[in-house]
């Protein structure tokens, strides 16, 4: 199975820590995708920059419409990805857990499409 | 000579209602985790049986017979999936793989039981409550859709539509049918046995033989606690969770009167309680408390037994239950835990000690919008004959209560404390 994990926090929780947690934060992460690099789950995964560079698209009767923004209004704005392989939900589930961001944020835990 | 075609199709029926579930359990994963695909291979494999056993006669093995029929149309129908045959190549030298070939079958008396699998993958945290619950009536206990929605007075389309998305986010998620690791066992296990005890308390508050078609749900959660106690015998609340059933389902026939009116714990007729569910459940409550420090289902039944062991409310060892309450709150902290507390502690100490333990409980947010705060303090200041402050404290109760039984018997408890008369709302 291949799972997206995404990355979920309120932008003013990062803004407000200080440089040692962010240290931390980023010291988290680096071990986390090490871990799962060598574990082989690792398929990919990026940071996004902040949220007010988003543009949501929608296309209604045709004609394409551009909004300024992420597609809701909400507190929680989408941070980054990572795209994992790995053996079923409870081990997705189990590798979002370790998200540093998980203490603070929300990982959302979403299935890849299998076309078949 | 075959056997009539009649006696086929009532070994048929009774090897699906027995067997079903241990069926379903080895064939789901071969089926790639897709329990519909599973549920419809066992379904044709039965079809094909009816056809086949009065011609052939009934095979030596006819559960075998059917996991290895089922398991051939599952096997056909992934086979015209060309993603199925990918995978295969891919999959081809990982041991342990969700496609790998299935294992050779043993005779019936000794085919694997994984229905406790089955159980966890129906009860997964993944999925809604009310999903796992319907699912697991469904795959587990193999009640019909039409059973379970008249059980939960569903519309059985809407409950149909209920099974089929909880299949599907099982399949595509990848929900895993296997017993969690040793640090997620504890977890996922209260998580089954809080859909036991929810199905329980479904059928404990449905008021019994108004409608005969309803499947008997605390029967099936007692069934169910009894497969997890089999499974993991040496789980402390899974004892103590099939004790409290016990314990609970033995007052059932003295919980209300013929008019269907509540009746309080202490005016029931004790010598109509069940004195073979309460043995059964003493066995497993001693059991629970052999396997460590008691959990909040424990404590819940061994409430429950000081209860069933006092031959009458006076001679209810109320300080023990106090105790209990105490223990319970610490395992398992809960506003209503501390009201019953207090209760207890009116028993034991009289109505003004209750009074007063109830007293920090005023503010509590979860109680607010619940009756169980007013109709208790109503009921000890009653007693104290403080008659205008208790009719107060039953009309607060009459305005929150949801159940007709218990409305009736605050309106009878208002009249008897001179409030108003039966008409007020």
């Amino acid at each position: 199975m291949q799972y997206l994990l995404l990355i979920y926090e309120a932008e003013s929780v990062g803004e407000a820590m200080s440089d040692q947690e962010k240290a931390e934060m980023f010291q988290g992460y680096m071990a986390f995708t090490e871990h799962i690099r060598e574990s082989g789950e690792w398929l990919g995964g990026e940071a996004l920059t902040p949220v007010h560079t988003a543009t949501s698209v929608r296309v209604r009767e045709g004609r394409t419409r551009l909004t300024d923004g992420p597609f809701a209004e909400t507190r929680e704005q989408l941070g980054g990805y990572y795209l994992v392989e790995c053996k079923d939900l409870d081990r997705a589930n189990e590798l979002a857990a370790m998200i540093p961001t998980a203490k603070t944020g929300t990982i959302e835990v979403r299935p890849i499409m299998k076309w078949e | 000579m075959s056997p009539p075609r009649a006696d086929i199709q009532a070994l048929l029926a009774q090897l699906v209602r027995e067997r079903r579930a241990q069926m379903l359990a080895l064939l789901v994963r071969g089926a790639g985790g897709d329990l519909e695909l599973a549920e419809d291979a066992l379904q044709q494999a039965v079809v094909a049986a009816l056809e086949r056993w009065p011609v052939d006669g009934v095979p030596d093995q006819p559960v075998g017979w059917l996991v290895r029929a089922a398991r051939n149309k599952t096997i056909d129908r992934l086979r015209r999936n060309a993603t199925w045959r990918r995978k295969q190549e891919v999959l081809q030298h990982e041991p342990g793989a969700r496609f790998a070939p299935p294992p050779e079958l043993p005779d019936d008396d000794h085919l694997p039981d994984e229905r406790l699998a089955l159980v966890f993958a129906c009860c997964h945290p993944a999925l809604a409550l009310d999903s796992r619950i319907a699912l697991t009536l469904r795959v587990v206990c193999s009640l019909s859709t039409e059973e379970i929605a008249r059980a939960y007075l569903a519309d059985p389309r809407a409950m149909a539509q209920r099974l089929v998305r909880a299949k599907q986010k099982i399949r595509d998620a990848g929900i895993p049918f296997e017993i969690p690791g040793r640090a997620a066992l504890p977890e996922r296990l209260d998580a089954v046995l809080h859909v036991v005890y929810l199905v329980f308390s479904e059928g404990h508050a449905a008021t019994s033989g108004a409608d005969l078609q309803r499947v008997d749900l605390c029967e099936e959660a007692i069934r169910l606690a009894r497969l997890l106690v089999e499974q993991v015998p040496t789980d402390g609340e899974v004892h103590g969770l099939l004790a409290l059933l016990l314990l609970h389902i033995s007052r059932r026939n003295t919980r209300t009167d013929a008019e269907g009116r509540l009746i309080l714990l202490e005016d029931q007729d004790r010598r109509r309680w069940d004195r073979r569910a309460i043995s059964q459940g003493m066995v497993r409550l001693s059991k629970a408390f052999t396997c460590g420090p008691p959990g909040a289902y424990t404590l819940q039944a061994a409430i429950a037994a000081e209860h069933a062991i006092a031959p009458t409310p006076e001679d209810t060892a109320w300080d023990r239950i106090v105790t209990l309450y105490d223990l319970l709150g610490r395992a398992a902290p809960s506003p209503v835990v501390a009201l019953n507390r207090a209760v207890a502690v009116a028993m034991a100490h009289g109505p003004e000690a209750g009074l007063e333990a109830l007293d920090p409980l005023v503010d509590d947010p979860m109680l607010q919008r619940s009756h169980l705060l007013p109709s208790a303090r109503a009921d000890l200041l009653r007693r104290l004959g403080r008659h205008p402050e208790a009719a107060e404290a039953y009309r607060e109760a009459l305005a929150l209560v949801g159940t007709d039984p218990e409305r009736v018997f605050l309106l009878g408890r208002l009249a008897e404390v001179g409030g108003t008369d039966h008409g007020e709302p």
